[in-house]
């Protein structure tokens, strides 16, 4: 609702027109919408996060293995969504159904693959630094998490190996005192996480991941000479930060 | 976007700061992540449809009870006499306290209680019986005989009878022991072996009063204090300390990214500690701890600086630069 005394002239209803980043600075409006837009135009532009051109360093093989994984990451979900769709049975009675559990079981070998890939290369690159620690921490819970997920999936597949899986961790987690709240012999209890709570959760940690290194920006090599001007921390033996 | 002065001191960079200097190339993000995504879906259809994907079917009680029923009617025995693994377990099955593991004073899996009960002599056998005795007179009465005995009269027969089974013969379908005072145990143990072989007791072991079942906590627990099941494994390389955690059915891959956590349980101390899980588990939450704080680890994130990987990584950079 828009009241006679809060209407300004010429103002555009999307904000400052043309994205001037000057007219949207903090406090030109006020209010908690404003307030979040400017927070997340200072954070990363749209130029930023769709970026036509990146420093040259990072056509290196290294940066391969985090888009791969992204790739990985669609079709665990496309082939899960299909199975998920088809019912839990369906791949163990249709050849079809079959093919596409082949199709999420390779998926899911490929996505941990190009994800250790992409971790032991950002640790060998000290992809932390400057300023980056938040953006390794949530790549380090993306595979936490995804490690229970697929732990989540190997219980459902509803076959000799979920059952064996079964019996062998409950010791695990009962030793934990978890086993009451995360029963792995239930098997709808694993069924409803694997297919609804846990992809949502990768997939939201993934697209936050991504944020992080689009606002970041790809940090600059290990050892990079010092740029007077920048004022960065990337001198040889300058701390890994 | 923080940086370091020379100085030393921690200060706000801006990202133009940041990149001053840095040679940039054309870069089509959107691009590459199509390349990506058309590249792996082609090597994972090739998986597929030549390598397939593993699927060794469930094993189930019945099969249990006709391929080995010796061990099915031992297992069954020795669950209403309350000295399986699953009768003595503890938390989150029961009270007892045979598989509960601690670490000095932290015993979690005490503290969280029972959430899932399970009462092995009722659930795996009496119960399942009484469900059986319309119709079967017979049964109705040793069912009676055995649950008005006095409870020092079952453990005397339950005893005589599981050391009996150790040198039990199977004459056609029946399982056969020596003579001796059993009470009515020889045909209980009879009749839920048979309500075995017909599939019975894998629904029964499942009904909760409810009509639609997920929780197939009993029948697990059940077929888990057997021997069959650890046989099937042992026969698919499975088991523990066949590095089983992390190993799959067949000849494909499994959960390989379980590794170290697989490979606690082949070295000392975990081999022989009675509370292994709990280590390793303790062991595993550590180090991932470790692996989430390295950027505040001194030595950690030093690694990567003393050990000059970077110099592959950005083996082009290097060289443009001089």
């Amino acid at each position: 609702m828009t009241e006679a005394g809060d209407e300004s002239t010429g103002a555009s209803p999307a904000g400052p027109a043309g994205g001037d980043r000057a007219e949207g600075a903090p406090g030109a409006e006020a209010g908690w919408t404003a307030a979040v837009r400017d927070q997340l135009t200072r954070r990363l532009t749209i130029e930023e996060l769709l970026p036509t051109r990146q420093p040259a360093y990072v056509g290196s093989w290294v940066y391969v293995f985090g888009v791969v994984t992204i790739a990985a990451l669609v079709w665990v979900v496309v082939s899960g969504v299909v199975l998920a769709l088809m019912g839990s049975a369906w791949w163990h009675t249709s050849s079809l159904g079959h093919f596409f559990n082949s199709i999420h079981f390779w998926s899911v070998q490929m996505f941990f693959i190009f994800m250790v890939l992409h971790l032991w290369g950002q640790y060998w690159g000290a992809g932390w630094r400057d300023g980056r620690a938040k953006t390794w921490m949530v790549g380090v819970v993306i595979f936490l998490v995804s490690i229970v997920t697929a732990f989540t999936g190997y219980l459902v597949q509803q076959n000799f190996d979920s059952q064996w899986i079964a019996v062998n961790a409950k010791d695990a987690v009962n030793s934990t005192g978890l086993g009451g709240f995360f029963n792995v012999l239930n098997f709808g209890q694993m069924y409803g996480l694997h297919v609804m709570l846990f992809p949502i959760a990768v997939t939201l940690l993934v697209v936050l991941h991504i944020l992080q290194v689009r606002s970041k920006g790809v940090v600059r090599p290990l050892g990079d000479p010092y740029v007077a001007d920048a004022g960065v921390s990337t001198a040889p033996g300058g701390p890994a930060r | 976007m923080t940086g370091r002065r020379p100085g030393g001191r921690r200060t706000e960079v801006s990202k133009d700061d940041y990149y001053r200097g840095v040679r940039t190339a054309p870069y089509d993000l959107l691009k590459e992540l199509a390349i990506a995504t058309v590249a792996l879906l082609v090597v994972v259809l090739v998986l597929s449809a030549v390598l397939s994907s593993p699927d060794v079917p469930s094993a189930t009680i019945q099969a249990w009870a006709k391929s080995d029923p010796v061990d099915f009617v031992t297992t069954a025995a020795t669950e209403l006499a309350g000295q399986s693994t699953t009768a003595q377990y503890g938390p989150p099955y029961n009270t007892n306290s045979g598989s509960v593991q601690s670490l000095g004073p932290i015993v979690p899996q005490q503290w969280a209680g029972v959430h899932v009960a399970v009462n092995a002599p009722i659930d795996f056998v009496l119960e399942p019986l009484s469900q059986s005795t319309v119709g079967d007179p017979t049964l109705a009465a040793a069912l009676s005989t055995f649950n008005t005995a006095t409870p020092a009269q079952q453990q005397k027969w339950l005893n005589a009878y599981v050391q009996a089974l150790g040198s039990a013969t199977l004459v056609g379908a029946q399982v056969t022991v020596a003579s001796g005072d059993y009470g009515p145990l020889p045909l209980l143990m009879s009749r839920l072996l048979g309500l075995a072989r017909t599939g019975g007791l894998d629904a029964l072991l499942l009904t909760s009063g409810h009509f639609y079942q997920t929780d197939y906590s009993k029948p697990l627990l059940f077929m888990a204090d057997g021997g069959y099941l650890v046989g099937l494994a042992q026969a698919q390389d499975l088991t523990g300390s066949q590095w089983g955690m992390m190993n799959e059915t067949g000849r494909y891959p499994g959960q390989a990214w379980l590794w170290l956590f697989t490979l606690w349980y082949q070295i000392p101390p975990y081999t022989t500690a009675s509370n292994a899980d709990l280590l390793v588990v303790l062991t595993m939450t550590v180090l991932s701890l470790a692996l989430l704080l390295i950027p505040f680890i001194p030595g950690l994130r030093d690694i990567p600086r003393w050990i000059p990987v970077h110099r592959l990584i950005w083996r082009r950079h290097y060289r443009s630069i001089g």
